[in-house]
């Protein structure tokens, strides 16, 4: 019993870490109905900013000029390829992110190298016991692990409070329900992608930081864009709360599924569970646990 | 001047409904076959064969398939690199049990091993659209990775494939010459059953589910069999396409080869050459086949050498870059760019 | 115009009932689209459908033809009666129809648009398909023979290779009407067909309906805003208000209803 709260609160954590990706997806899709499929690249290209400058300067400076830099990346993507292609289908506006985020991985490795790089963030790291009260032994989890959880409550509040809230994360609502009519009523939509774009590359940031930290900062980051997509079809692409716990769902499902299930297949199921999981969940809930659902009219 | 059309009447629907209904169109046409079949070996080398043409010829015919998915029915794919391996190791296990098989029988067996499973990943098609269907073909796509990998049958217990060499009719294709025609003639024959298909009835159903399924559906097309009739050629196409790339193009092939790099690659060419098109499924192909070599001559002919790391860094941001561009500038691509380079020369030298 | 006797009549002959919905009742959600609607269509006669936005007028057409399915209701149809159709059966069955936002396949030209009509009358084989030269190629002519003489009835030979998505939105109405007619259905569901057209435009379409209904006998249900229009050409009209009927009959007898005056016809001051 106590292995499988180990292996449930390991899988729990990683999932946090796909819940960090897939928070960029949603915040995009939610204001822009874009799927942005160069998140992953954009972690990958801030983390390698970060971990880069912070060889020549402190941390918290490095951060604040990665931001700068993802802002900077959040107003090129939209003046260079989100304006041009406003009124274009969706799978259109998705081939365009691709285009996007093979660039973005040339781009990226081309300025800051391509190697493997540690990350250090000066937190706390290595395994630890908790629970040893209810278990003998205790539960076995990573310190790190732990932090990353902490972080991405933070920023899942962060953004809650910012949506719900604010002027602007009001504003950001009405042009994820209807572009058009946002327009009419006077919401510069321009300045809201640019804001969108931006804030999804600082979150893309803080996970590119979490990921580094835990893995290092390789090239394999912009692959977990793809795994984000099972995430949001269980959480729904418009939700925040859907993407943190589809992102949990598939973390502990990957894991448990690794350890008990792993063997009859001769292992290594993790590459390809959480995408089948997702399409048996597509053939009964389309909309994901938290979606809304689109009801086609003729 | 040269391209008008003036004087060329057409009498009947057949000649109407012609796949090159222009007289100077079906003139280049055949110039092109021509010299593919019959200019191109007195000249070219095994570099340019094995390098260039083999793989440009293979590769159209994967970007065909995923067109027929695509562009014409519009049913979003990314588990062409798939589809791919199963033709290629259906392909190897068919040779190793039967080893006297005919290569046009292999490969039509290995592609339709390839369509039947291409139509258990298209099922879900009927309810799910759009990019929640690119998750049903990336689930395809890595889990067939890890079948090839994990499964030592599939490569009859060794890392990699190895076929054997192909016999046909007592004849040894071995030479890179040979092999090139061999390519030649199965791609030219599948365009041609592909432009049939999309300029009859099946085209026209799978355009129709592409525009406006509802629609579709309200005249009476029946989506799921039309769906699923569009992943089982697609597949065949695609699965046909991995059987000659290991048995034609590399000879013996690692599971890694077909994987979502692979299925990338192929979508680009169906992008950057244009969704909808046969024909920009060649012109796709031809540009990505052409980069990495342009890459790989021209900076060291210029005198600026490059290492290979950075090759690939710049292949990558040259793709996405293009990409970009093509969506923004004409979204369908080399195709539609072609067409209206010929519209303009109808009426070259004359402004309008 | 003449209101005692439609004037185009001629050897019309209006035959027996086509088709029946019987009880019809709606709803999506709490929204009740339709409620306990009745009414029949004969053979062979010009029927309207009339009512306020939001009556539910085409959600009574979508009913008919398969893609709603009412909670509560039969539909009978060739004799046949049953508690909802399936939209290809409804094809296969003979029943077409055009759509208040056009659903035409934008991509695709006008002539493969109509020729999107005869799909379900195209029978060769997959092979034959893929081989084109011999079967495919003669069934292939014969329907564009077909679609040819449907696309000189509405006068758009000019257009015939043009893409449909940069078409004008009068000439797209007339593509979709005749990619209706290409599936040579009993019963013709137009829904709108007049909407956003100017006087002329709705001359020519009320020209083709009638000719239509003329020569081939089609059966036709008309939704439609334009009074003058339904007067004119309809052979007997519903009348529909909040998902309920509230009229049904000649249409003289409906024009002077108390009840459709109220709720839509209004009264000139």
């Amino acid at each position: 019993m106590g292995f499988f709260i180990e292996v449930l609160i390991g899988g729990l954590l990683a999932g946090v870490l796909y819940s960090l990706v897939a928070l960029g997806f949603v915040l995009i899709f939610k204001a822009s109905g874009v799927f942005n499929f160069a998140q992953g690249a954009m972690v990958l290209f801030a983390a390698l900013s970060l971990v880069r400058m912070m060889e020549v300067m402190p941390f918290w400076l490095a951060f604040i000029l990665a931001c700068a830099i993802m802002v900077a990346l959040g107003w090129a993507i939209e003046r260079i390829v989100l304006r041009p292609l406003v009124n274009q289908e969706g799978i259109i506006l998705f081939m365009a992110t691709l285009g996007i985020a093979f660039f973005l991985d040339g781009f990226g490795q081309t300025i800051w190298g391509s190697d493997v790089y540690t990350l250090e963030l000066g937190v706390p790291k290595g395994p630890m016991f908790i629970m040893e009260s209810l278990f003998e032994g205790g539960i076995l989890v990573d310190k790190l692990d732990i932090f990353a959880a902490v972080v991405a409550g933070g920023l899942v509040l962060a953004l809650a409070l910012f949506f719900q809230k604010t002027k602007t994360g009001l504003a950001l609502r009405a042009v994820a329900d209807d572009h058009q009519a946002a327009q009419s009523i006077g919401v510069p939509l321009n300045y809201i992608w640019l804001i969108v774009w931006s804030v999804a590359g600082i979150v893309a940031l803080v996970a590119g930081m979490v990921w580094g930290a835990k893995l290092g900062v390789q090239f394999s980051i912009a692959l977990v864009a793809l795994k984000a997509l099972p995430v949001l079809i269980l959480g729904g692409f418009t939700s925040v709360p859907g993407a943190i716990i589809g992102g949990l769902i598939i973390g502990a499902g990957e894991k448990i599924s690794e350890i008990y299930l792993g063997p009859v297949f001769g292992g290594g199921i993790e590459n390809w569970f959480a995408y089948v999981l997702a399409l048996v969940f597509l053939l009964y809930r389309p909309q994901g646990l938290f979606g809304e659902r689109i009801i086609e009219r003729v | 001047m040269l391209y008008r059309e003036a004087g060329q009447f057409k009498t009947t629907y057949a000649a109407d409904q012609a796949i090159f209904p222009i007289l100077q169109d079906r003139l280049g046409t055949i110039a092109i076959l021509v010299v593919a079949f019959v200019g191109v070996p007195l000249v070219a080398t095994e570099y340019v064969y094995t390098g260039l043409l083999i793989p440009f010829l293979v590769l159209s015919l994967a970007a065909i398939g995923l067109n027929l998915l695509v562009g014409y029915c519009g049913q979003l794919s990314l588990g062409t690199g798939a589809f791919m391996a199963v033709g290629a190791y259906a392909a190897y296990k068919l040779i190793t049990f039967f080893p006297f098989l005919n290569i046009f029988v292999l490969f039509a067996l290995a592609g339709g091993i390839a369509a039947l499973v291409g139509v258990l990943f298209g099922v879900p098609s009927l309810r799910i659209k759009g990019f929640y269907l690119a998750v049903a073909t990336l689930a395809a796509q890595f889990f067939i990775d890890w079948l090839f990998i994990r499964i030592k049958w599939f490569t009859n217990d060794q890392v990699n494939a190895v076929a054997p060499e192909t016999v046909i009719f007592g004849h040894r294709f071995g030479t890179a010459a040979e092999r090139y025609l061999l390519a030649l003639v199965i791609v030219v024959v599948m365009a041609l059953i592909a432009k049939n298909l999309v300029r009859g009835r099946i085209g026209r159903a799978w355009m129709a589910v592409r525009d406006m399924d509802i629609a579709a559906e309200i005249i009476g097309i029946p989506l799921l069999r039309t769906k699923l009739l569009a992943f089982a050629v697609s597949s065949f196409y695609c699965g046909v396409a991995g059987a000659m790339w290991g048995f034609l193009h590399l000879g013996a092939w690692e599971p890694l080869t077909f994987d979502i790099n692979r299925s990338f690659q192929v979508l680009f060419m169906v992008i950057i050459g244009g969704l909808g098109s046969i024909l920009g499924c060649f012109l796709g192909a031809a540009f990505i086949s052409i980069v990495p070599i342009l890459l790989n001559q021209v900076p060291a002919a210029i005198g600026v050498p490059i290492d290979t790391a950075l090759g690939q860094h710049l292949e990558f941001m040259i793709f996405g870059a293009l990409i970009i561009f093509f969506l923004i500038a004409e979204p369908h691509g080399l195709a539609r760019l072609w067409q209206v380079g010929k519209e303009k020369l109808r009426l070259w030298p004359f402004p309008h | 115009m003449n209101l005692i006797s439609p004037a185009h009549t001629t050897g019309r002959v209006i035959g027996d009932v086509l088709l029946k919905v019987d009880n019809i009742s709606l709803s999506f959600g709490g929204v009740k689209a339709l409620t306990d609607v009745s009414f029949d269509i004969r053979e062979g006669e010009i029927r309207a459908i009339i009512g306020p936005n939001g009556a539910g007028k085409s959600s009574m057409l979508n009913c008919i033809n398969g893609f709603y399915h009412p909670q509560q209701g039969t539909i009978t149809y060739k004799g046949e009666a049953r508690k909802q159709m399936r939209p290809h059966d409804a094809a296969a069955q003979g029943i077409a129809r055009t759509f208040q936002n056009i659903a035409l396949f934008k991509g695709m030209s006008t002539l493969d648009n109509i020729m999107t009509g005869r799909l379900l009358k195209m029978k060769t084989g997959f092979f034959a398909q893929a081989l084109h030269w011999g079967p495919a190629q003669k069934e292939e002519i014969e329907h564009r023979e077909f679609v040819e003489r449907i696309i000189d009835f509405l006068e758009i030979q000019a257009i015939r290779k043009v893409q449909v998505g940069r078409l004008p939105y009068g000439l797209q109405k007339r593509v979709e009407l005749g990619r209706a007619l290409a599936a040579e259905p009993d019963l013709l569901l137009l829904d709108e067909p007049m909407a956003g057209m100017n006087v002329e435009e709705k001359e020519d379409m009320c020209r083709f309906i009638l000719d239509v209904n003329d020569e081939f006998g089609t059966t036709i249900v008309l939704i439609e805003h334009d009074m003058g229009v339904v007067m004119d050409i309809s052979d007997r009209v519903v009348v529909l208000e909040y998902g309920r009927k509230i009229a049904d009959g000649l249409p003289d007898d409906v024009r002077t209803d108390r009840k459709v005056i109220d709720a839509y016809l209004g009264v000139s001051h």
